[in-house]
């Protein structure tokens, strides 16, 4: 078998990914994210969570939540839908291994290449978020997780940690534009 | 505008797209003897009235749920807002 001489590169375009500090503001690109979505089918919700309790530990997450367990995240995107996340790793055919899980009680796509991952911590980051989205950024806790609006870029805010950890889960061809417009907010508030 | 979404609480008008009266729900049977008819007020007949109004609202930028919207179109007050799958069924629909 020949050998390809080939470089990953990350959403950025690199091949490292890139942090960012700017005033108590880290924005980080974080490329080790396997994620697939999961669609429900009809009348399956009852096996589907029983199966999923083995890698989540507890059920999936009602509207507007995510749930954290172990390596996998699990984040409600709609109304029987929602995006399994862990560590890419460790899972590198991530959709594969969950459809192997579930079977026929839902269906799997792989996501991993669609999304920029950017993960933003601070001491405060409540004048940032209210920058960059019209979410009621003060009251989102650890476990919040909504889609929302990013200038033109339909984005997922997942809360970690109430005001201090947040978690944006972007279109990827936009990575470029979606990391100026964090690093152009975060500078706003420095 | 703020839209009070049913499962997800307030949310900016700027997330969602407008597609028309939730008259459009009540699709006409294709097989009924009258379907032409049925079919030709559907399409280009709309009630327009002056004060309270049910729309259909598409939640895009967020969990792309389609909602039926009470608005008032007079004042654009908001009185009440569910799920188009939930006054589907209310009205006999399967989904």
């Amino acid at each position: 078998m020949s050998e390809h001489l080939l470089t990953p590169l990350t959403a950025l375009g690199r091949d490292s990914p890139v942090t960012k500090t700017i005033g108590g503001i880290t924005i980080c690109e974080n490329p080790d994210l396997a994620i697939a979505s999961l669609t429900v089918r009809q009348g399956r919700d009852q096996q589907l969570q029983t199966v999923l309790t083995s890698i989540l530990g507890g059920s999936l997450s009602g509207p507007g939540r995510a749930i954290f367990s172990n390596s996998t995240t699990a984040i409600w995107t709609g109304v029987d839908q929602w995006f399994l996340m862990a560590p890419l790793s460790e899972h590198p055919d991530y959709a594969a291994e969950i459809k192997n899980i579930v079977k026929d009680s839902a269906s799997v796509t792989e996501q991993t290449d669609g999304w920029v991952i950017f993960d933003l911590k601070g001491d405060n980051l409540i004048p940032f978020l209210e920058r960059i989205c019209n979410l009621n950024s003060k009251t989102l806790v650890a476990g919040d997780a909504t889609r929302c609006l990013i200038e033109h870029l339909g984005c997922l805010i997942i809360c970690r940690e109430s005001g201090r950890n947040f978690t944006i889960v972007g279109p990827r061809s936009s990575a470029s534009s979606l990391h100026h417009t964090l690093v152009t907010a975060a500078l706003s508030v420095a | 505008m703020i839209i009070n979404h049913p499962l997800l609480g307030p949310r900016d008008a700027q997330e969602f797209v407008y597609l028309g009266d939730a008259s459009l729900i009540d699709r006409p049977d294709v097989n009924a003897e009258t379907a032409l008819e049925d079919f030709h007020d559907y399409l280009y007949l709309r009630d327009n009235p002056a004060g309270s109004h049910k729309e259909l609202w598409f939640h895009e930028q967020g969990d792309r749920a389609w909602l039926v919207v009470t608005r008032d179109m007079t004042t654009h007050e908001i009185t009440d807002v569910e799920l188009a799958s939930d006054y589907a069924k209310r009205r006999g629909r399967d989904r």
